[in-house]
């Protein structure tokens, strides 16, 4: 009798063992060759202390120390002043794949899948068959704990080859020591890049970095404010998956499908669901544990065809314009760029999941001007390094013309050359990467249009500089010729005539013809509270020390006749408005209004406003408008187009 | 003798007046001169010279260079002002190096002050001699069988004759070319030939062209100095001498031909005073390339676009330019004084120039 086929393949079929998945899958995972090996290992490392420090709300301190030894082994050493972890659990977070308390939460977070940290110890068991040291403190007043660990790589658990405590200075942290094999020659480069980059979008970490050499590099923190803290959603029907869906419903502890929707998703009210169930023609007080498959099916489609509200998007923690300013300019000082400037788009939805868009643009400076532009990517305060050319961040910015604002770009299209740098961020719930390593966004249209949004708004904002810097060496010119040049003239023509110097005021109106706006950007130090304008009633927040920015706009009236305009100040919404004169007209958080009284000729206008809640040089340069005069009249502002 | 300056002062004054008054009546100061342009240049029929047209520029204190340019020219006004009285002169390198301590009516290079020195006087109809102001001595050479009565610094006449007492590279030629510092005593010439290049007069010095066929050579050293074109222009004149310019083949040669017989576009104003109207272009010309099968370089850009502004140049639109200039467009070609050293060293004394000044019936043959 011939053997059952069945019963001879069964033979063969067995479970795959985590180092063996592993091993097969190790590209894919960032391990593919020991120079990215390098990158990743430090990269999940310092992501894993992001998330637990912020979750905390402790503002991180990150050591990262590399050592290397010559045989092609690195030593990993990444610490944290984070929380610490409870001995019990040291193992199986650093021991055990697909462990992990963020995958089940929807919510924005870096690491997602449970995969990273103990995918660089498995790395380096499996590569060096070194065992991995976890030093864990999680009280001031108890010692550490050392755990040294292998993983099983058949069961998929931490095998703990000893566990002891000892002293330890700080006050809480973990410290990992990790043996790997991987390339430092050739991997230092990106390490660097890596932390720089994570320090421009994490303005509230701090990161040292020690390098094999003993080179120490300092990555200050730039701000002392943690992000906030993201709230946890429901998942919403448009992005739900049928086996999801199924899934949730058996667990749920809702009797009536009515109940269940409510319960179980956002954006779903009484009106919403009563839809979905008409739409599904599905009884409203079914039970959820009961129903069939093609029911699941039917309530699947019907969300696709009722129209729900977005989900809220407060769950999105956006770094903000301000502080994506001020790191880059904190990191690109050795550059000295000309302008940094930054764009902000509200929070959209793609497939039932917010996401938002923040980029900026740093020019000028000592940037190469023959080379196509740097583009730095980000996804919820992670650096993209690899397969930029994938990206759907990398295709919006190429679908711009960037030729009339100043950039190199064959026939408009593709990435642009010049002396720039360009900034994403996406911030989202669930960040649609097109593969497991995490280095590219999906081609997802809506998030194309709003990175080109926010692109075009930065690209209007370059323009507008250049406007501005070739304006001012107009303005420039013209002071220099009425101060310095035409008194010249004058006094040279009357000593060879020999007679007295004319009154040079009426020329130099005629000469100037316009109404000339200028202005000066100073800092203060203070340890005074900031004095709240008159318009708002609510005093503003308690500030024991800080910078106060001040805005001088000196207007005078170089026309023949007089003037009567609206000027417009752009201020920063975060920025706390203090005192202002004259008393302006409106304060909102984006601007301050004045209508002028009428400027006499050869009439002067001094006009102050200050700014506290900000940083030294966080507000470098006014962004001036006017309202009911001939623009041609203006040099030093633009035409004001509304709110 | 010291000469009277009133006139100059006077027109000097009335620059720093506009200036002044205009100031003083809530005007923009500005000043007009005529354009100095090729566009604005006119044949003026009186003269027979190339002058300004009726363009005028204006200089207003109304833009930032304006108003630099206007504050210049009150510093170099009062400078000149200053010499006169002080009974000096410079150099216009000495000048511009004065101009150095003008503050911001300085100059960024000479060439710009030199460019204003002649601004005024076409402002106010003086020479830059007026002005006490004088180039560099530019030492271009003069041989031939004639005689220059020279005030010498020492303010004694010297007589030089330009064969017996000068040696082989010749009389150099002042920079002051007025009666008051030569004049001219006995001539025997059938004609002047100027020359371009020094190669090419060293080699007719050397093969006594100026005595075998009774020539008077000048060097004109590339595009000549205002001096050197005084110089032909008053021995031509005063002497009853033909001129005749001999130059390399190419678009850049015939402008020295043009600053010589008409007036250069940037001294039109005093075409009169500088330019020999009578003066004729010997050669070598686009034919001569293909009647002695000269050897040639081809044409760069540079040297077609020159040729094509000639086509539009009002000074060179008569038949004799207009076909020689086409003629070599449609060659491509161009050649050198010298390269009739192909034929061997006497070819241009012995054949070349006795058969061009048949043809052109200066000698018979």
């Amino acid at each position: 009798m011939p053997e059952v086929i069945a019963h001879k393949l069964a033979e063969k079929q067995k479970e795959i063992s985590v180092a063996e998945f592993f091993e097969r899958n190790k590209h894919i995972l960032g391990f593919g060759n020991p120079t990215r090996a390098l990158l990743t290992s430090v990269k999940e490392g310092v992501d894993n202390v992001l998330d637990a420090c912020e979750e905390s709300g402790i503002l991180p301190d990150i050591y990262v120390e590399i050592r290397n030894h010559e045989d092609g082994e690195c030593k990993l050493i990444v610490e944290d002043n984070g929380p610490g972890i409870v001995k019990k659990q040291i193992p199986h977070i650093f021991g055990r794949l697909l462990y992990g308390s963020r995958f089940h939460a929807i919510r924005q977070s870096r690491g997602q899948q449970g995969i990273g940290i103990s995918a660089v110890v498995l790395y380096g068991q499996l590569t060096t068959g070194k065992h991995a040291k976890v030093i864990s403190k999680i009280q001031e007043d108890r010692p550490a704990t050392v755990t040294k660990l292998a993983i099983d790589t058949n069961k998929n658990r931490a095998e703990v080859i000893s566990q002891d405590i000892m002293h330890w200075d700080k006050p809480s942290g973990t410290r990992l020591e990790v043996s790997i094999v991987a390339d430092y020659n050739r991997g230092k480069r990106f390490v660097y890049d890596y932390l720089q980059s994570v320090s421009i979008v994490n303005p509230h970490a701090q990161i040292t970095y020690k390098e094999p050499d003993g080179a120490e590099h300092l990555f200050e923190r730039t701000s002392d404010v943690l992000p906030a803290k993201c709230i946890e959603i429901k998942p919403h029907p448009y992005g739900v998956e049928l086996g999801t869906l199924i899934k949730l419903a058996k667990h749920s502890k809702s009797r009536k499908l009515s109940s269940f929707l409510k319960s179980e998703f956002s954006s779903m009210g009484d009106r919403t669901t009563n839809a979905v169930c008409e739409k599904a023609q599905l009884d409203k007080g079914l039970d959820p544990k009961k129903m069939s498959r093609e029911q699941f099916l039917a309530l699947h489609k019907a969300f696709k065809n009722v129209k729900i509200m977005a989900p809220s998007t407060d769950c999105i923690s956006p770094i903000g314009e301000t502080l994506i300013k001020r790191s880059l300019k904190h990191e690109t000082q050795e550059i000295s760029p000309e302008f940094i400037v930054t764009a902000s788009r509200p929070a959209s939805v793609y497939s039932g999941n917010p996401f938002q868009i923040e980029v900026g643009i740093v020019y000028g400076g000592s940037l190469p001007k023959d080379k196509t532009v740097k583009l730095m990517r980000f996804a919820n305060r992670v650096p993209l390094l690899y397969q930029q050319g994938d990206c759907i961040s990398t295709s919006a910015i190429s679908s711009i013309d960037w030729r009339r604002y100043g950039l190199e770009q064959s026939s408009g299209k593709g990435i642009p050359s010049g002396p720039a740098m360009f900034l994403t961020h996406i911030s989202s719930t669930l960040i649609p990467f097109t593969s497991e390593s995490k280095e590219a966004i999906a081609d997802i249209p809506e998030i194309e249009n709003e990175v080109k949004l926010a692109f075009r708004e930065c690209a209007r904002k370059v323009q507008s500089h250049i406007n501005k810097k070739v304006r001012r060496v107009k303005t420039r010119e013209k002071f220099e010729l009425i101060t310095k040049i035409l008194p010249e003239i004058a006094k040279k023509s009357s000593k060879m005539l020999d007679k007295p110097v004319p009154s040079l005021d009426k020329v130099i109106t005629k000469i100037m013809d316009v109404v000339w706006i200028e202005d000066l950007i100073e800092y203060e130090k203070t340890s005074v509270k900031p004095v709240q304008s008159t318009l708002f009633d609510d005093s503003s927040e308690k500030r024991e020390e800080g910078w106060i920015t001040k805005s001088t706009i000196m207007v005078v009236n170089y026309k023949n006749k007089p003037q009567k305009f609206n000027l417009y100040a752009v201020i920063p919404e975060d920025a706390v408005v203090g005192t202002v004169t004259p008393k302006p007209t409106k304060i909102t958080d984006n601007y301050i209004k004045w209508n002028l009284d009428t400027i006499s000729p050869a009439d002067k206008r001094d006009i102050c406003f200050e700014l506290a809640g900000l940083e030294k040089e966080d507000f470098d340069e006014n962004d001036l408008y006017v309202e009911n005069i001939n623009l041609s009249y203006i040099i030093g502002a633009d035409k004001w187009e509304g709110d | 003798m010291s000469r009277d300056y009133t006139k100059v002062i006077n027109s000097i004054d009335s620059i720093a007046s506009k200036v002044y008054n205009d100031l003083e009546s809530s005007e923009i100061p500005n000043l007009k001169l005529p354009t100095r342009t090729r566009s604005n240049i006119r044949f003026d029929d009186k003269l027979n010279v190339w002058k300004y047209g009726k363009n005028v520029t204006e200089r207003s204190a109304k833009s930032l260079d304006g108003a630099y340019m206007m504050l210049r020219t009150m510093y170099m006004v009062d400078f000149i002002k200053d010499m006169i009285k002080a009974n000096k002169s410079s150099t216009l390198r000495e000048m511009y190096y004065i101009s150095e301590g003008w503050d911001l009516a300085k100059f960024n290079s000479q060439p710009e002050s030199d460019s204003l020195a002649e601004d005024l006087e076409v402002i106010t109809n003086c020479m830059r001699e007026d002005f006490k102001l004088r180039p560099e001595e530019d030492g271009a050479r003069v041989i031939g069988n004639f005689t220059i009565e020279e005030m010498t610094r020492n303010k004694t006449k010297k007589k030089i004759h330009c064969q017996d007492d000068v040696g082989d590279s010749g009389y150099s030629i002042p920079y002051n070319v007025e009666p008051e510092k030569i004049s001219f005593k006995g001539a025997d010439a059938d004609f002047v030939l100027a020359i371009e290049t020094g190669g090419m007069f060293d080699r007719l010095v050397e093969n006594g062209f100026d005595t075998s066929n009774r020539a008077i050579l000048v060097h004109l050293k590339g595009q000549p100095a205002r001096s050197t074109r005084r110089f032909i222009k008053r021995l031509t004149e005063e002497k009853k001498i033909p001129v005749l310019v001999f130059t390399d083949c190419d678009p850049w040669s015939y402008r020295i031909f043009g600053s010589v017989a008409y007036g250069a576009i940037k001294t039109a104003h005093i075409s009169e005073y500088l330019a020999t109207p009578a003066a004729q272009y010997l050669g070598v010309t686009p034919s001569d390339i293909e009647n002695y099968k000269l050897p040639t370089d081809k044409l760069t850009k540079e040297d077609i676009n020159a040729l094509k502004s000639e086509l539009s140049d009002p000074r060179f639109q008569d038949s004799f330019w207009k076909h020689e200039i086409k003629l070599q467009l449609s060659l491509g070609k161009k050649s050198e004084q010298q390269a009739l050293a192909k034929y061997g060293l006497d070819y241009v004394t012995d054949t070349y120039l006795p058969e061009k000044l048949a043809e052109m019936g200066i000698v018979k043959k």
